[in-house]
């Protein structure tokens, strides 16, 4: 008994009225929430602990969805512009006008040439709804932001594995012994990779982290390898020539299931050396090592021969792949002692870590006692496990060299057999899923009619490339020329230079979604906001038209001349589907959906918003695109739940998987149900079809897995395929740059492509590095996401602003102690580009050469309702003023890109700078500065008491 | 610490106020029982700086009007004794103040008992601070032993300035008496800051564990917005204008206010001297008190 | 109510672990939304959308960066609320009885009623665990989600503080740390937890479990894993030599 004078507490509050189980997006995670609402107001998100995603935890983000959702710098209807650009002066109009004013400009765009729209989404999931609005509209310039984003990991792993790490596959975290992971902050599975972490400790695995910056995930891994950016490939080839050196490899695991014995033809000059040795029928052939003849890959499989010389039917030679590998990676050029300086690893640490690689897959191997079939009929009483995983992302892609070093990890996890089986790195359904059995690019447009197929897909060779007839790029982005051939994901970054400069050609009207692009998603932030406000002779803008959907005051807006302000998340239709980025698990297939769990109507005075994707389907109605009207003309849909319901890709299958058939009983294929979406939300706004037991591992190889994903509709055949540790289509780039076939990339990329277009992962210098004076710019700066905050939405957000209002750049303390810094002192920074001029911090746990800071914290004056003196403003900086989407010029007159030369990925973390203490008094606020936008959203209230109508 | 002014002024002006109380309970014995306006001046004096401090601690209450409920701890927490206790010293003082003044009747009994409860109010502010363990410099039993001698110096300082008013004279036996507690408190004084140097109790070492692994170094802050901690315990004054301020203070609490009662003695100009006296002395104990704050760092500030 | 309980029953209390925390900060929002809307006054924020935003919060997740000797610098996040302290000065200071610790369960709270806004507890307090709300005035600080753990209005399993159920990697623990037989306690008796700053003479119930030791050196491995120890092609013939044998053996 409690002593009388106790004050007694009230145990058990009432919580909420109602709870509504929707999907969060407060990032790109997609985990599931409880939305418990009070009073028509949002009174607490918690996770969902049945989602497959979050499983019930929840980030700080998702927690502080309350304060998005009513955040004060929330678009309140549609706009229009009155100011000059730039100005974030706007006029409130209605959504008819703005639909029509938006008709008005593309109808005739569509009329007379399609490619004058250009059309880019930025943190969309809805791409393949989209995408399919940009193919009836019929231009080719189409994307989202994959391509500033990571597309070098998704081509690497495509490539390489037919599927990508991204959210795509995850390691087992469930049997996993050693855990590598490579230039990972937060990553897009940040929940995910938050609860494996926790769960390998409870296990008592190993985490090796290798990146230059010691905090977040590197902080609680049992090692750190503090590795120099951009070095990457050499120490992962590194470590596979140690242990192809000491013979650490699956040989049984390489010749089932990777294209290592595949023999490649050795005839230097020949306009097929270096492709593969293929029968009549095209089959891939290997050399049989117990019969010494060449045969069909599929029937020699594990006989086949690794090594040495074939001789194929028409005298040529050829070699295995293995062969060609362990001669490239035996040279000494990568040995430990040979990359020890560059990558600032020492020798015995590689030649450690490669022992331990061995160690745990090796003599530390485990066995899942679950019998399976592979595709070749082949029965297996147990699956083998190979428990080393592996995950990688921006540090390793936002280099110019990340698809060659993301493709140097995969081969690493194969030559140990750790893909795919128990332990290992697993995929999550659709995937994994081989180059073959993706779209591959289209561009051919013409007035009046859709593209001729999908914008964006795999390329098999130069024939693949969108290019016209002059050899000019079709699209404005350049992606699929010679600039990006393989580019997968289109290049967002370089749509607004290249439309102000008219390369390839100018556009009428620019069309963007949720990308921030005159302020953190832009390399050479300032130059873009120039374009952005460039005009003609004529005074009229370069870029006549920009529309743009933002549900927040964000920088862009501003730029914008009609703004279709959108739906906070929690008050729209949106599906997350397997026909896209879904939120499936390594054993099951899910998607998703989210619901307006408030009304958009009653959270706020006068609010008149609406679902971009919704605005979409009306536009298209509007405009009569096939496939959003009806025969007679009116419109297919009445909105986005209805195209979820109710569009159909093919027969069967639509944008949502479960509960289809118009009983909802059948999942995967069935026609469309008019009662799916309470289905979902019944669910708790997910739908979940587990993998079978036998269908777990191996499931590229693995027959049961194939028949289910037949069964569900993820492929309308099996797709098993084969690893490939050697890329042909990468050599076939090559070839053209050797002067074979009738595409060849003009005279000036040719060097380029010879040098960097390698079928076996090769390093070479990231591109800023190799150009600039390394003397005059000795050190590497980059950032990481800050678990708290996603990019630039964060700001808006009272709690989380409170977190990270600023952000510091971190110095070295050698380098603190040569510059005479303290915390607190400004320095400038400067590139090749620019300069700016912000306050330091000392940090130990960071690779000597490396400055970092936190990403989007800086703020322009004037946005996201924040005061002009807001921290954000005056102590944040953004680092892209200090990137340039080009390279330094060579003196031809010409500019690369700064991308990977092979997917166009923008080339983030190759920045190149020098540091210099800032004297004198601490300057005001950090620089550049510009001046401050206007709106169209005011500075939010003094004071913030969330929750005081609940509170006694 | 954040150096509050409302508590800088309410314990410098109780302080007094309550020594000066303290004395006029001594008054049966020392200076006679007879009613005169010296005897008033000096209890409205008195009863003004100690409740007028008083009531400014209020001031820096999130809710005065629960303060009532503050005298309910006496228990356990000095804070609940020191208001208790102040209450008491104000009721007993006023009856004993009103029986003198309205009634020609001092109290001998009273008189004691009106200096024992306002030196028990002095030393329970004092314990306030020195039960708080989370701050090196004020958890000493040094602490409560300084105000109270503060307390009686400023006590008699201000009774010898009014007897001056008053008489005309410094007096000779209450000058040097004023001097002796004003050489004493500021000596002692200077004792507890000698002592402000030691090691401190708590570390970033030992506030997070860490220590047997290295050395310990905030790297970022919890928020980078400001909070109530930071606000409240965070200010630390730099040590080199600490050094700077304590001479300051010494100087007017002390030296001066001393130089300037020996020039009382025999100069005709005594209240001119002695009125500056107070006032240095009072000057010299704010900035004492504001030091007092300023000089002092939370364990907390390990985390910060 | 200023006198602390002799005993508690229990002593409900959180089990921090400085190995896995990765310094997300999901238990500081966690907090801050579960109890905005709950015990008490609302958790304010001044100057929200200002130059000087200022906020309360109950917990917060500071970083700090160790340097050893002869290793890497290591960073370490560490997340810090009330620690619910068996001998609680902030209790014994309070002058109106606001502050209270639970006989039944240990819970140090304040009764907000009765809070006359003094700070003396918060000076009290050598962890920070105590923040004075600049709109109500009156001390705010970790329930250990009273209002939570024995709510009849959530399900069983959700009768967990916010700040655990939300942290994605696990590195909160919720439980009777006076119970030996708990998990908590188990978890700290297998982990070696400590209590922080344990010169304060406070007696934090909860506890924190250290960051095991990092970056094993090659020379620090009791047996280093040694590659050319594992390594067989050297026997004959180099590389392509092992190739042989090994593929042999595969048939
Ligand atoms: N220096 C540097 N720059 C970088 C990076 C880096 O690491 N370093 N990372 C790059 C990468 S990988 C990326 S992906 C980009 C990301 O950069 P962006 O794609 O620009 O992403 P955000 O800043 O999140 O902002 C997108 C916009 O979406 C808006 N928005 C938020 N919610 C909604 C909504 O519900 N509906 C609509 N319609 N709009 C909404 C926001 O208000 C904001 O204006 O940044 C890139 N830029
Ligand atoms: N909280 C939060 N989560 C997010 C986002 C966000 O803004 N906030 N953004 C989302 C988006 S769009 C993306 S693309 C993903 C990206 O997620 P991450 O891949 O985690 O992206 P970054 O923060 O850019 O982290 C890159 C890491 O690579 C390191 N690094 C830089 N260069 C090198 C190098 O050369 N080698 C190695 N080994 N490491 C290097 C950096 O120190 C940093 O730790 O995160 C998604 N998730
Ligand atoms: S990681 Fe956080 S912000 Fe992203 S979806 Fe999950 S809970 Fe929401
Ligand atoms: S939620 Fe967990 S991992 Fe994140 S900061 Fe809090 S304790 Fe650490
Ligand atoms: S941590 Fe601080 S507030 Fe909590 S019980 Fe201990 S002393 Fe009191
Ligand atoms: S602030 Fe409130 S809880 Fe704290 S000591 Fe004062 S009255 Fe007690
Ligand atoms: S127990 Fe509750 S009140 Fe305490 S820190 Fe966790 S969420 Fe906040
Ligand atoms: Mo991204």
């Amino acid at each position: 008994m409690p002593p009388l004078d106790e004050p007694n507490v009230e145990r058990s509050p009432k919580v909420s009225d109602e709870i509504k189980c929707t999907t969060c997006y407060m990032c790109a995670c997609r985990c599931g929430i409880n939305v418990h609402v009070r009073d028509g107001l949002v009174r607490y998100i918690e996770g969902n602990k049945k989602h497959p995603v979050n499983k019930g935890v929840l980030c700080a983000k998702g927690s502080a969805g309350i304060m998005q959702h009513y955040s004060p710098a929330r678009l309140m209807t549609p706009l229009k512009r009155v100011g000059p650009r730039g100005s974030g002066e706007f006029e409130p109009i209605s959504w008819e006008e703005a639909l029509d004013t938006a008709v008005s400009w593309l109808k005739p765009i569509r009329e007379t040439d399609p490619k004058k729209l250009a059309f880019f989404t930025g943190r969309d999931q809805s791409q393949s709804f989209t995408g399919m609005w940009a193919q009836q509209f019929g231009t080719p310039n189409f994307a989202a932001h994959g391509g500033f984003c990571s597309v070098n990991m998704a081509a690497g792993g495509i490539y390489t594995m037919g599927g990508a790490f991204w959210e795509f596959g995850s390691p087992d975290w469930e049997r996993t012994k050693m855990f590598m992971i490579f230039g990972v902050a937060e990553d897009h599975d940040s929940n995910p990779i938050k609860m494996g972490l926790g769960r390998l400790k409870e296990r008592g695995a190993k985490v090796v982290a290798v990146n230059p910056v010691r905090t977040g995930y590197n902080a609680i891994a049992d090692e750190w390898v503090g590795i120099t950016p951009g070095t990457d490939g050499l120490f992962v080839l590194s470590l596979a020539h140690e242990l192809i050196r000491t013979g650490h490899v699956d040989l049984d695991y390489l010749l089932r299931y990777t294209n290592a014995p595949w023999l490649v033809i050795r005839d230097p000059g020949a306009a097929d050396d270096g492709l593969f040795a293929r029968d009549a029928e095209g089959n891939p052939l290997v050399l049989n090592r117990h019969a010494n003849e060449v045969q069909n890959a599929k029937t020699a499989r594990k006989n086949a021969a690794l090594k040495g010389e074939a001789t194929l039917a028409d005298g040529r030679k050829a070699v295995p792949v293995f062969h060609l590998m362990a001669e490239k990676y035996l040279d000494e050029q990568y040995s430990p002692d040979a990359v020890a300086e560059k990558t600032g690893i020492d020798a015995a640490t590689i030649r450690r870590l490669a022992a331990e690689l061995a160690d745990v897959a090796f003599n530390q191997s485990i066995e899942v006692a679950q019998p399976w079939t592979d595709v070749y009929g082949e029965r297996h009483e147990t699956m083998i496990g190979r428990p080393v995983s592996m995950h990688a992302m921006r540090g390793i892609s936002a280099h110019s060299n990340g698809f060659q070093t993301c493709r140097a990890i995969h081969v690493l996890q194969l030559l140990i057999g750790s893909v795919e089986c128990p332990g290992g790195f697993r995929f999550k359904p659709p995937y994994p899923k081989p180059v073959e059995a993706h779209p591959k690019p289209h561009g051919n447009y013409k007035p009046n009619s859709p593209l001729d197929g999908p914008h964006l897909g795999y390329v098999r060779g130069p024939e693949d490339l969108l290019l016209n007839d002059d050899g000019s790029p079709k699209r404005i982005d350049k992606a699929y020329s010679w600039d990006a051939p393989m580019s997968a994901h289109g290049l967002m970054h370089m749509v607004i230079s290249n439309a102000t400069a008219g390369d390839p050609y100018r556009i009428d009207t620019l069309f963007m979604y949720m990308a921030n692009m005159s302020w953190n998603s832009s390399m050479n932030t300032r130059g873009v906001m120039d374009m952005l406000e460039q005009r003609d002779e004529s005074g009229e803008y370069v870029i006549p038209h920009i529309i743009y959907s933002d549900a927040y005051s964000s920088e862009m807006v501003a730029y914008a001349d009609l703004v279709l302000p959108d739906t906070t998340y929690l008050e729209r239709h949106d599906c997350i589907s397997l026909l896209d980025r879904p939120i499936c698990e390594a054993d099951a297939a899910a998607d998703a959906i989210r619901w307006p769990v408030v009304d958009p109507k009653t959270q706020g005075v006068n609010r008149d918003v609406k679902g971009f994707q919704s605005a979409l389907v009306e536009l298209g109605a509007k405009l009569a695109l096939p496939g959003f009207v009806n025969d007679d003309g009116t419109a297919k849909y009445a909105d986005y739940a209805d195209y979820m319901v109710n569009h159909e890709r093919k027969p069967g299958i639509g944008p949502l998987a479960g509960w289809r058939g118009k009983d909802g009983e059948s999942h995967g294929r069935g026609e469309p149900n008019p009662n799916q979406i309470e289905k979902y939300i019944e669910n708790g706004g997910f739908w979940i079809e587990h993998i079978p037991e036998e269908a777990m591992y191996y499931k590229f190889a693995n027959q049961a897995y194939q028949d289910w994903a037949v069964g569900l509709g993820l492929f309308d055949s099996p797709q098993p395929y084969t690893m490939q540790l050697y890329v042909e289509t990468v050599q076939k780039f090559h070839l053209a740059a050797e002067g074979h076939g009738d595409r060849q990339p003009p005279e000036h990329m040719r060097q380029r492509v010879l040098d960097t277009f390698d079928p076996l992962p090769a390093w070479y210098a990231p591109f800023e590095e190799a150009m600039v004076d390394q003397t005059e710019y000795p050190l590497h700066a980059i950032t990481q996401r800050p678990a708290a905050m996603y990019h630039s939405w964060g700001s808006q957000n009272a709690w989380l602003r409170q977190i990270h209002g600023r952000n510091p750049l971190y110095v070295p303390g050698e380098l603190c102690d040569q510059h005479g810094l303290e915390d607190g002192d400004w320095a400038h920074v400067s590139s090749y580009h620019g300069r700016i001029t912000v306050p330091v911090a000392r940090m130990d746990a960071v690779n000597g050469k490396t400055l970092w800071t936190w990403n989007a914290i800086g703020k322009r004056a004037g946005a996201w309702a924040l005061n002009e003196n807001a921290p954000e403003v005056t102590k944040g900086f953004l680092l892209n003023h200090l990137i340039h989407e080009l390279l330094p010029p060579k003196g031809d007159g010409l500019r690369w890109t700064n991308s990977d030369p092979i997917t166009g990925q923008a080339a983030w973390y190759d920045l190149r700078v020098k540091l210099e203490k800032a004297d004198g008094p601490p300057p005001e606020m950090t620089k550049p500065s510009f001046e401050a936008q206007k709106g169209p959203a005011k500075q939010g209230p003094d004071t913030v008491t969330y929750g005081e109508e609940w509170a006694k | 610490m954040h150096p509050a002014y409302s508590v800088i002024f309410f314990t410098v002006s109780s302080g007094a106020g309550l020594g000066l109380l303290a004395f006029m309970g001594l008054g049966p014995f020392t200076f006679g029982g007879e009613t005169s306006d010296m005897i008033w001046a000096a209890f409205i004096l008195g009863f003004a700086m100690a409740v007028g401090g008083l009531i400014s601690s209020t001031f820096h209450l999130g809710h005065p009007e629960r303060a009532w409920r503050a005298m309910t701890q006496w228990r356990s927490s000095w804070l609940s004794r020191e208001g208790v206790i102040a209450v008491a010293a104000l009721i007993v003082a006023a009856i004993f103040a009103a029986l003198w003044l309205l009634l020609d009747l001092s109290s001998a009994l009273l008189g004691i008992v009106t200096t024992i409860l306002a030196m028990l109010t002095v030393w329970a502010t004092g314990m306030i601070y020195a039960q708080i363990k989370a701050v090196d410099l004020w958890h000493r039993w040094l602490t409560p032993v300084c105000y109270l001698l503060f307390s009686l110096a400023g006590g008699i300082t201000l009774f010898i300035f009014i007897h001056a008013v008053f008489t005309g004279k410094a007096g000779y036996e209450l000058s040097s008496m004023a001097m002796v507690m004003l050489l004493v408190a500021w000596a002692v004084k200077m004792f507890w800051w000698m002592g402000a140097d030691r090691a401190p109790t708590s570390t970033p070492e030992s506030a997070t564990g860490l220590g047997h692994l290295g050395k310990v170094r905030l790297l970022e802050k919890p928020h980078t917005g400001s909070n109530y901690l930071q606000r409240e315990m965070g200010f630390q004054i730099a040590r080199k204008h600490a050094r700077k301020l304590r001479l300051i203070a010494l100087v007017l609490g002390a030296v001066a206010p001393i130089l300037l009662i020996l020039l009382a003695i025999p100069a005709p100009l005594d209240v001119l001297w002695l009125g500056l006296a107070v006032i240095s002395h009072l000057a010299g104990m704010l900035v004492e008190r504001w030091l007092f704050f300023a000089e002092a760092r939370h364990a907390v500030m390990n985390y910060y | 109510m200023t006198q602390l309980p002799e005993t508690t029953e229990r002593k409900l209390g959180l089990v921090i672990d400085l190995d896995t925390c990765v310094g997300c900060h999901a238990c500081v929002i966690s907090c801050k939304e579960w109890n905005t809307g709950g015990y008490g006054a609302p958790l304010a924020d001044t100057d929200a959308y200002g130059s000087d935003p200022s906020g309360t919060f109950l917990n917060r997740v500071h970083t700090f960066e160790v340097k050893p000797a002869d290793k890497p610098a290591m960073v370490t996040h560490f997340p810090k609320s009330c620690l619910h302290c068996e001998d609680a000065p902030c209790v014994t200071v309070c002058p109106t009885g606001a502050s209270f610790k639970r006989s039944e369960d240990g819970i140090v709270l304040v009764h907000e009623d009765h809070c006359i806004g003094c700070g003396l507890c918060a000076w009290a307090c050598p962890y920070g665990a105590r923040e004075m709300d600049a709109v109500e005035k009156v001390m705010k600080k970790c329930t250990l989600c009273v209002d939570r753990i024995y709510n009849e209005n959530i399900p069983e399993e959700d009768r967990v503080p916010s700040c655990v159920r939300t942290c994605p990697a696990g590195a909160r623990h919720f439980g009777d740390i006076g119970d030996p037989d708990s998990d908590v306690s188990k978890l700290v008796a297998e982990r070696g937890g400590f209590d922080l700053m344990p010169e304060q003479g406070t007696k934090p119930v909860n506890k924190y479990l250290p960051p095991r030791p990092k970056q094993q050196m090659s020379d620090d491995l009791d047996e280093p894993v040694n590659l050319a120890a594992l390594a067989e092609p050297t026997a004959n013939g180099g590389f392509l030599g092992w190739l042989d044998n090994a593929l042999e053996r595969l048939g």
